[in-house]
């Protein structure tokens, strides 16, 4: 049970600490209805036209949201030095690590929830695929921040990781954003919508399993550099 | 290991140390090019001439010589890259880590090529330079993966913890590229009907067969010469301050 209290304590630890700076939870959300916000603006109001690419729209602003919010994540421990405390416990990297992108998780990923069923409503979505849309939200964006935590593990020690952890990351977010754009668009149209569901399970498994290993070992790397 | 004779595991022992590594390409490399300029002739001649005009594309199909390899060429390296990765981190081989990096420009530009020859053929038969063609978006994704190497390899200053990085996200991409490489076709199928992609495939004709393995062969013998190159340039760099190195140094400078 040590592991498993190691890994809540980590959890307590970033939850105080982000709502000791709320600015932090606060800004990837802002983002992200300030981006749906300049789309109805850049293309035209036309209702028809919305409708149809608000799952895309959607989902392209979740992925950039929880993209500019991931430097958050090992950045001030980096800095002041905890980060290396972190490494130096006893308990396996990769379990402290998930501890990590799971507190990182609840402050970026899931307001990004609570805000979505406004931004659907701007953009015109059908009620019936409201539910899909954050049932997609629910399972996409953990799999964004734990495949996230890859690359700002591997670009921490860099003074401006920012330009390159995009390119890094943003590949690899591709199949999140072809299930869950399409599994919304799909429930807009009255379609099943199983398939696509479990595969965005799937994934989330996966990741959940597989991203832990190669973060750690990434902020091993970026420690001792 | 007690699969593998041993005289194979020496030798792949003596590749690993920089020096040897050196010697042995000075001699190899040669033989490479020469290799290299029968395939890539005996290739292009059987391709370009020998090879019928297709019934349906014309002499326009004849571009597969180059895509169809490079496209070949550059899940391959990407492959080569994951598991050199993969040796540099668990023996910490140094040479592996040389090889790596040194493949992945040559990764790249096999995929650029790709990309470039592909949309080139699109326009005739396509009608456009440009579909979102579920090969040609992997492909695109693909290239993506290469400059994030290349990118994360140039914003570390130190070369062995920018190797480490490197092998890391090596190592990610190459899982994820099974995942992606299925999305994108399952995306693909859905957005749009077959209609552009659907080409009627005859079944390929020995006389266009053997040139397309022969350029395969020849791409090959074209991404060791390259790598090759590369990396001995590479191994310069990092063991300036090495015996060996300095020695080469007097050796060039005598002459």
């Amino acid at each position: 049970m040590a592991m498993f209290d190691a890994f809540a304590a980590i959890v307590r630890r970033d939850l105080v600490l982000a709502m000791r700076r709320r600015s932090e939870i606060a800004n990837p959300v802002l983002f992200f209805i300030l981006v749906i916000t300049l789309f109805p603006l850049g293309i035209g109001a036309q209702p028809k036209l919305l409708q149809a690419i608000a799952p895309g729209i959607i989902w392209v602003s979740a992925l950039l949201a929880t993209m500019l919010s991931l430097d958050s994540l090992f950045r001030s421990d980096f800095d002041d030095g905890s980060l290396e405390q972190i490494l130096l416990s006893p308990y396996p990297t990769s379990i402290l690590v998930l501890g990590k992108i799971t507190a990182h998780w609840l402050t970026t990923g899931l307001p990004l929830l609570i805000v979505a069923p406004l931004l659907a409503v701007f953009l015109g979505m059908p009620n019936q695929s409201l539910s899909i849309l954050l049932l997609t939200l629910f399972l996409g964006t953990p799999i964004l921040s734990l495949i996230g935590a890859v690359g700002v593990a591997l670009t921490v020690g860099l003074r401006r990781g920012g330009m390159i952890l995009s390119l890094l990351v943003l590949p690899l977010y591709v199949p999140v954003l072809i299930f869950a754009s399409n599994a919304v668009e799909m429930a807009s149209t009255g379609l099943p919508v199983t398939a696509q569901i479990n595969i965005l399970i799937s994934m989330l498994l996966m990741a959940l399993v597989l991203a832990p290993w190669p973060t750690a070992a990434a902020l091993k790397m970026s420690i001792n550099s | 290991m007690f699969l593998v004779p041993d005289a194979v595991v020496r030798f792949f022992h003596r590749m690993a140390s920089p020096p040897h590594f050196y010697a042995f390409t000075e001699k190899l490399m040669p033989w490479l090019v020469v290799v290299f300029v029968l395939l890539v002739s005996s290739g292009l001649y059987g391709g370009l001439y020998l090879a019928p005009t297709d019934y349906q594309q014309g002499d326009s199909y004849r571009i597969i010589y180059i895509h169809v390899p490079a496209a070949w060429m550059s899940l391959f390296i990407y492959v080569v890259m994951a598991i050199a990765g993969a040796i540099g981190l668990i023996w910490r081989i140094k040479l592996a880590e040389v090889v790596l990096i040194s493949s992945a420009s040559v990764g790249a530009s096999f995929t650029f090529i790709a990309l470039v020859t592909g949309s080139l053929w699109g326009k005739p038969m396509w009608g456009t330079w440009w579909v979102w063609d579920a090969r040609l978006t992997s492909e695109l994704i693909l290239l993506f993966l290469y400059l994030g190497v290349i990118g994360l390899y140039g914003a570390i200053d130190d070369k062995r913890v920018a190797s480490k990085a490197v092998a890391i996200l090596a190592l990610v991409g190459v899982v994820n590229i099974p995942i992606i490489h299925y999305s994108v076709e399952w995306w693909n199928t859905l957005h749009q009907g077959p209609t552009v992609t659907k080409m009627d495939k005859p079944s390929i004709h020995v006389t266009m067969l053997v040139p397309l393995l022969l350029m395969a062969l020849a791409f090959k013998a074209y991404y060791l010469i390259a790598m090759i190159q590369r990396a001995r340039v590479e191994l310069l760099q990092r063991e300036r301050n090495s015996q060996w190195v300095k020695n080469k140094a007097v050796e060039v400078d005598g002459l």
